[in-house]
């Protein structure tokens, strides 16, 4: 009888969105150019990352010292670097690098905070406390401060520097899951599930993370932005990728001493940061408007 | 009002203690003898030991982080391993130039993402709105030190080669007189100025949908008077508050501008130092900003229940 009853409580809510929801989300998120924008970018972003090594004219490290610093041109359609080094090609490869970033530092905040927002959420009372107190301490540092701070434990390096990134992004999905938490789990069906016999264990995984799924959907698109914009700073500072890796942030620290006489070194690896950013925030304030229409516009 | 200061500051406490060990205990997770940094790596065993007795590196750590609060409520922030000098009063020193250059900042992405968000919120969906906001979506997509390079090129580079001059608009690295402030002011603020033109904007337009605005409508109130008396002044709660907020963001941000345009602020000293391993001035330098934002969190939450008394008896 219990059983029979989890699957009916199950069904009825575990799957909030449904094929015909996700064609009307669509069909929303479509209505707005800007979002659409978005997409086109991340997706031409995703298909580089991708497909670099089979589109890049040269390999990202192929230096030319006769070459050096030299102007966009029809060999090197966007010039090269202090080693003759072709700034197009390098551009591509990055976008992996600042693909990598961006899914692994959304991994940890997701792995992290997800589920211990749901927790805190859920449980409340102590274990909400000890976890929200320890949130505040996080976000009592400003974020690209706390990376930096990371960084200096950890030590330099772009693996360093994609998990100080990640990290930073935890007390912002706890803060965000436990939002949500503590309007879902006031709901009749969670507690009709409750009433049934479920486990906290199934109700939090089955009945409550679901009808959290689109905030966490929004956010890691913002996020993955952010993380970009934070790994960048940080490759700039020197406390990134090291100087042979053709990271974005990295590539344009190495230009900037030559940002007179070789403007076109910072110009494109800024510019590149700039869409990609841009594309992920277009994305997330677009997915925000077609998943909640009372946000549309705001 | 007073009993809800009193438990926002009594909230607040234990955070700081947090974050006064969370630094603390972090600092002593950098790789590296800290007494052998200051001894020498070709210091006898003797002199290391005696050097780490002297530290109190042989104390157990909450003895040690107890002797570090004892010192910090005094002002005391330790001694800089590279400079052997105290790093309290260059801490304050280069504190009061990144706040200077934080307020700057504050001030020129306050007045224009506040005009954005108005001009936006006022024409919805139109031209001028789509215009705004792409603006502030630039402004929070552009990376801060690529925006720096890119201005100390136009006004210092391309611009005074355009019109002749002989010297850049702007000098482009230093401190000194406002023109050195003006580069890395609108550098820092770009990111602040598109969050507080978005928060004005969706601000405004929560307000608008209300009744009363409807009925000072009806009752024939000119749109102009509607829109500054009626919807900015309750706008202007929320964007207070993200106002206050980017206040202590720029704080932080401050430390890629202050790299880009040499700013003698407390940013570069921290990266100056990490590189340096310069241990007490990161801990110095982080603790500070850290509790500088925390304070100014608290000032805005205590502003915020100023403004509306729904917050104070909530």
């Amino acid at each position: 009888m219990a059983d029979q009853l989890h699957g009916l409580i199950d069904q009825a809510h575990a799957a909030p969105v449904g094929r015909g929801a996700v064609r009307t989300v669509w069909k929303r998120f479509v209505r707005r150019p800007a979002a659409l924008f978005g997409l086109v970018i991340v997706t031409l972003f995703l298909a580089i990352a991708v497909v670099a090594p089979y589109i890049a004219p040269y390999d990202a490290n192929e230096a030319d010292f006769f070459r050096a610093r030299q102007g966009p041109s029809q060999d090197h359609w966007l010039g090269t670097d202090e080693l003759g080094r072709d700034v197009f090609s390098r551009l591509l490869y990055g976008a992996r690098i600042s693909l990598r970033i961006g899914i692994i530092a959304v991994a940890i905040g997701v792995g992290a905070g997800v589920p211990l927002g749901l927790i805190a959420g859920y449980y409340g009372r102590g274990v909400d406390n000890l976890i929200m107190r320890l949130v505040d301490i996080m976000l009592s540092f400003p974020s690209i401060l706390l990376a930096i701070g990371l960084v200096a434990i950890l030590g330099p390096g772009l693996n360093n520097a994609i998990i100080a990134v990640g990290v930073v992004a935890v007390p912002v999905y706890i803060r965000q899951v436990r939002a949500s938490v503590l309007g879902v789990k006031e709901m009749e069906f969670v507690a009709a599930a409750r009433a049934a016999g479920a486990s906290d264990a199934r109700i939090m995984l089955i009945h409550v993370l679901p009808q959290c799924i689109s905030p966490i959907l929004v956010q890691s698109s913002l996020q993955i932005a952010s993380a970009i914009l934070s790994a960048a700073g940080l490759g700039f500072l020197g406390l990134g990728a090291p100087v042979d890796v053709p990271e974005w942030g990295t590539m344009l620290a190495n230009g900037r001493q030559y940002v007179f006489s070789a403007p076109h070194l910072t110009m494109f690896p800024g510019l590149a940061i700039m869409l990609v950013v841009m594309g992920f925030n277009l994305l997330g304030d677009g997915l925000r408007d077609a998943l909640d229409p009372r946000m549309r516009g705001r | 009002m007073l009993p809800y200061i009193a438990r926002r500051l009594l909230y607040a406490i234990p955070t700081l203690i947090g974050v006064t060990f969370v630094v603390f205990i972090s600092v002593r997770l950098i790789p590296g003898d800290p007494a052998v940094a200051i001894a020498g790596e070709r210091a006898t065993p003797q002199l290391i030991a005696q050097v780490r007795q002297e530290l109190g590196l042989d104390q157990p750590i909450l003895t040690q982080y107890g002797r570090f609060m004892v010192k910090l409520v005094q002002g005391d922030l330790g001694t800089s391993l590279r400079t052997r000098l105290p790093v309290a009063p260059e801490v304050w020193r280069r504190l009061k130039q990144t706040l200077l250059l934080a307020t700057a900042s504050l001030v020129l992405a306050s007045a224009v993402g506040m005009f954005l968000g108005i001009v936006s919120a006022t024409r919805p969906y139109s031209l001028w709105d789509n215009a705004g906001m792409v603006v502030a979506l630039l402004g929070v997509s552009t990376p801060v030190f690529w925006l720096g390079l890119m201005l100390i090129m136009l006004f210092s580079v391309e611009l005074p080669r355009l019109l002749g001059l002989g010297q850049p608009i702007f000098p482009p690295t230093g401190s000194g007189t406002w023109r050195h402030v003006v580069m890395p002011a609108i550098t820092l603020a770009a990111y602040s100025t598109g969050i507080i033109a978005r928060m004005t904007r969706s601000a405004m337009l929560d307000v608008v949908a209300h009744d009363y605005i409807r009925t000072a409508r009806a009752k024939g109130v000119p749109e102009r008077r509607i829109t500054y008396r009626h919807a900015l002044r309750n706008a202007l709660v929320p964007v207070i508050t993200v106002q206050g907020l980017q206040f202590g963001t720029l704080l932080g941000g401050a430390v890629l501008t202050e790299s880009v345009f040499a700013w003698p602020g407390l940013g570069r000293y921290l990266v100056d130092a990490i590189f340096q391993r310069d241990y007490p001035v990161v801990q110095a330098a982080i603790l500070v900003i850290a509790i500088g934002f925390i304070i100014i969190n608290l000032v805005v939450d205590l502003l915020y229940a100023l403004v509306d008394p729904r917050i104070r008896y909530g």
